[in-house]
């Protein structure tokens, strides 16, 4: 099939309309710049009701929100896809395990996370100095602060200011009232000895323009929000940066197969499948930002080989696809007996948690390198499928019969409903060289892209750190007033530690680096091997702190942007 | 519209789980004649997800038989109390209906179990469960409602009726009356100030105070925030 070409040639060609690719489209297309946007997915626009979830109840879904292989959180959640995409396939390599989360539509995983919006720290861009492990990053905080602080203003988060060592303040909004279940677990954290502080959400609880609203309280921030009142990148980005006059070219599902280079090894576009016609395309461009999740831009780079980047575009360390790493995840819930026959108001609050714990023990010698923060849920939720599952199971612990039939049924759902809270632990891992992710020259996709094979196993570092939340976990749910439930998970099952990928926060496979044999970018995300293509997804990050990567792959990419503006003006590029 | 009638029109996809049934108005001879395209209103979907709903809408897996026997099932897990009706009136046989469909995994366990309650009653009474007497039927739910407290031989039983329980449940309590029931209050706009005063008290809690200094005066939500250059709110 002969390939289309592009009647023009663009500016920069931004591949992924995530949270780098929206921040860079915004700030190239504000700089003057024409800019093509390449998503792999559909159109999306929660504002708009054919596409909206928010506020519909779950009878108006015939399988009442559940889950399913075309949508893994369930048909209300905003993420279309997720662990599987149909005719988009990848591989593990035996033995080992990776789950990949993918979502492919404008402002993709934008539009499933949970709005956590917590900055690294100083000793976050450094931990090799401090435990010898891993690397530490070319850049520190002071580099990427004022660019925190850029992102706070424009897309807005609540949170307090704290004045912890490694967690920075940032310019936030107010944070909402602790729900019942928020004040057990404020109440557990101050008898266990731990920290306890507002959480940080990209949340509007407070106005910060006249194009966005400000919260509603619905709880369903995973929906996407008609008000525009949390952040996802078409709804924060894309969309604003398409009203502000600048050139944006959308091209929706356009699924980009390779970077192409020319002689002298620069990128002059990407070769591209419309999935609506399946023909292939060529958009020509000057600059091309890879912006496509740190795995899926590994793929794209390791599969744009030519004469001068044999190995793979921006390969030529070997090092793209390895240094694969996500957060360490586990957690544990419990039953309290006085949340049982809560007296029913409407608690939906913010989606997400109004509290959270952050790392607190920077200072003391442990077992395990780095550390986790702690996450809490609970609360009067709107049932889905799934609820009233082994309604009366609770009478184990406050005696009574198990199973049965009749109206009593009802009285147990009902005694029970809201009486259970639940902590997570989303901790630091330690990269690792030999965990990545390689092309799978056996098996392609629909588009006949050759795949994705992963190769990930936990160190006993991750499992040490699991152990330690789960020891956390009981002392702190047990001072909430909680009896806990279900069993401890013990070494044989690495301490309820989640599998690699699960978390969704899989960073570093493009790290950048000063040293070319060892990095693929440079501290301005820009490859080492050809300077005009740019990586502006999570695949830059040395080192996944335990915080959430959304924030500071905002920052980075806002940064590389306005360096390689710089680097045009200059005429480097 | 008898329950027998209501049944028949679950048959063939015909309708969409509890989204799309008939009122009880009499059919016309046209209705008979034009065959319903079986269809949802929006609720979000995209292309791949509207071709698949589609898809399992036209499909059937339940026959006659086993849907009855599903209803029966329903209504002796939960049947109405003095406020609020039974399964079968919040439609969950519909929405089982369609859920076997679309889950395929569910298909094997429910289709055998009903098999099972069949064959289990012939035994005992030379009848099919659902043309049991209803003490008849209910003394079949009390030897397999009960885990661990099951007859070994009759354990697949109590597997199937664990699940039809679930379901039961999970239906009820999805649909609208059962939101009702549950009385969930969210699911729409409004301004969250705080735990209610009197659930506070009632639990031994109260905000702290430093703590409420940095909540959100919710007067000033609409107000565009400024600040000054120590992050510090403005507005």
């Amino acid at each position: 099939m002969q390939v289309i070409n592009s009647s023009k040639t663009y500016d920069v060609a931004i591949v992924g309309s995530g949270a780098g690719g929206g921040m860079a489209t915004k700030i190239l297309s504000e700089a003057g710049f024409d800019v093509a946007v390449l998503e792999a997915g559909p159109f999306f626009d929660p504002a708009q009701d054919e596409y909206r979830t928010q506020l519909r109840w779950p009878w108006e879904s015939p399988r009442r929100g559940a889950s399913s292989d075309r949508r893994s959180f369930g048909d209300f959640d905003a993420a279309y896809g997720g662990w599987n995409l149909e005719g988009e396939p990848y591989t593990e390599a035996p033995g080992t395990r990776f789950a990949w989360f993918r979502s492919r539509m404008l402002g993709g995983r934008t539009n499933h996370w949970g709005r956590i919006s917590l900055r690294f720290g100083p000793l976050d861009f450094k931990r090799k100095s401090i435990d010898g492990l891993g690397d530490n990053w070319p850049i520190g905080y002071d580099d990427v602060k004022p660019y925190y602080d850029k992102v706070d203003k424009l897309i807005g988060v609540f949170g307090s200011r704290e004045n912890i060592k490694n967690e920075p303040d940032g310019f936030f909004l107010p944070p909402p009232k602790p729900r019942l279940h928020e004040m057990y677990y404020i109440k557990g954290a101050r008898k266990a000895g731990i920290p306890v502080i507002p959480s940080r959400l990209s949340i509007l609880t407070q106005r910060i323009n006249n194009q966005r609203g400000s919260c509603f309280y619905c709880g369903q921030c995973n929906r996407g929000c008609s008000a525009y009142a949390d952040f996802s990148s078409g709804t924060c980005l894309i969309f604003p940066a398409q009203k502000n006059g600048g050139k944006v070219e959308l091209f929706t599902n356009a699924m980009v197969r390779e970077v192409t280079t020319n002689a002298e090894g620069k990128a002059t576009g990407v070769n591209y499948i419309n999935k609506l016609d399946r023909k292939e395309h060529h958009l020509k461009a000057k600059i091309v930002v890879l912006a496509a999740s740190a795995c899926s831009t590994a793929r794209i780079l390791l599969n744009s080989k030519s004469s001068i980047h044999s190995d793979g575009l921006g390969n030529s360390s070997g090092m793209v696809g390895r240094y694969l790493h996500d957060s360490t995840g586990a957690s544990r819930a419990a039953f309290v007996p006085e949340l049982m026959n809560r007296k029913r108001y409407n608690e939906d609050g913010v989606g997400g948690m109004h509290v959270y714990t952050p790392w607190w023990l920077n200072d003391k010698k442990l077992d395990f390198p780095r550390g986790y923060h702690i996450e809490v849920w609970g609360g009067m939720g709107m049932p889905s499928y799934g609820f009233g599952f082994n309604p009366n199971d609770l009478n184990k612990i406050t005696g009574g019969s198990i199973g049965g039939y009749g109206d009593g049924l009802r009285d147990d759902v009902k005694k029970y409903y809201g009486a259970v809270i639940g902590i997570s632990g989303r901790g630091e891992s330690v990269p690792q060289k030999d965990n990545y992710c390689e092309i799978d020259h056996d098996v392609v996709d629909e588009w006949g892209i050759p795949v994705l094979k992963f190769n990930y196993k936990w160190t006993e570092h991750e499992v040490k750190q699991a152990k330690h939340m789960q020891d956390t976990f009981e002392e702190v749910l047990e001072a909430s007033g909680g009896i806990l439930m279900g069993d401890k998970p013990g070494k044989d099952r690495d301490y309820g530690l989640t599998a690699p990928g699960e978390i969704i926060h899989e960073v570093g496979t493009t790290r950048m680096g000063k040293n070319k044999q060892t990095s693929v970018t440079n501290e301005y995300n820009q490859l080492h091997d050809a300077e005009n293509v740019f990586v502006m997804d999570a695949g830059p990050f040395v080192s996944q702190a335990d915080k959430n990567p959304t924030w500071t792959i905002l920052a980075l990419a806002w940064r590389a942007s306005d360096y390689l503006v710089e680097q045009v003006k200059k005429r480097n590029i | 519209m008898k329950r027998r009638d209501s049944l028949k029109t679950l048959l063939v996809g015909s309708v969409a789980g509890g989204l799309m049934v008939s009122g009880c108005a009499p059919r016309t001879e046209k209705d008979t004649n034009v065959p319903e395209v079986p269809q949802l209103p929006g609720y979000g979907r995209n292309e791949a997800e509207k071709a698949h709903d589609a898809k399992v809408l036209a499909e059937s897996f339940l026959n006659e038989h086993e849907l009855e026997t599903i209803a029966v099932l329903c209504d002796i897990i939960l049947p109405s109390n003095a406020e609020f009706g039974s399964a079968t009136d919040a439609e969950v046989p519909e929405f089982i209906a369609f859920i076997v469909k679309d889950m395929p995994r569910q298909q094997l366990p429910i289709r055998g179990g009903i098999a099972w309650l069949d064959n289990h009653s012939n035994k005992l009474h030379n009848l099919a469960f659902k043309a049991c007497s209803e003490e008849q039927q209910k003394a079949i739910c009390d030897s397999i409602a009960w885990p661990g407290k099951t007859a070994p031989e009759l354990i697949p039983g109590e597997r199937f009726f664990t699940r039809m329980r679930n379901l039961t449940l999970t239906g009820y309590f999805t649909s609208e009356m059962g939101i009702k029931d549950l009385g969930y209050e969210g699911n729409r706009p409004g301004v969250w100030d705080g735990v209610p005063d009197e659930v506070l008290k009632e639990h031994g809690l109260s905000y702290e105070k430093e703590w409420l200094a940095k909540c959100i005066d919710q007067s000033k939500r609409t107000e565009i925030a400024q600040w000054d250059e120590e992050g510090n709110l403005l507005t």
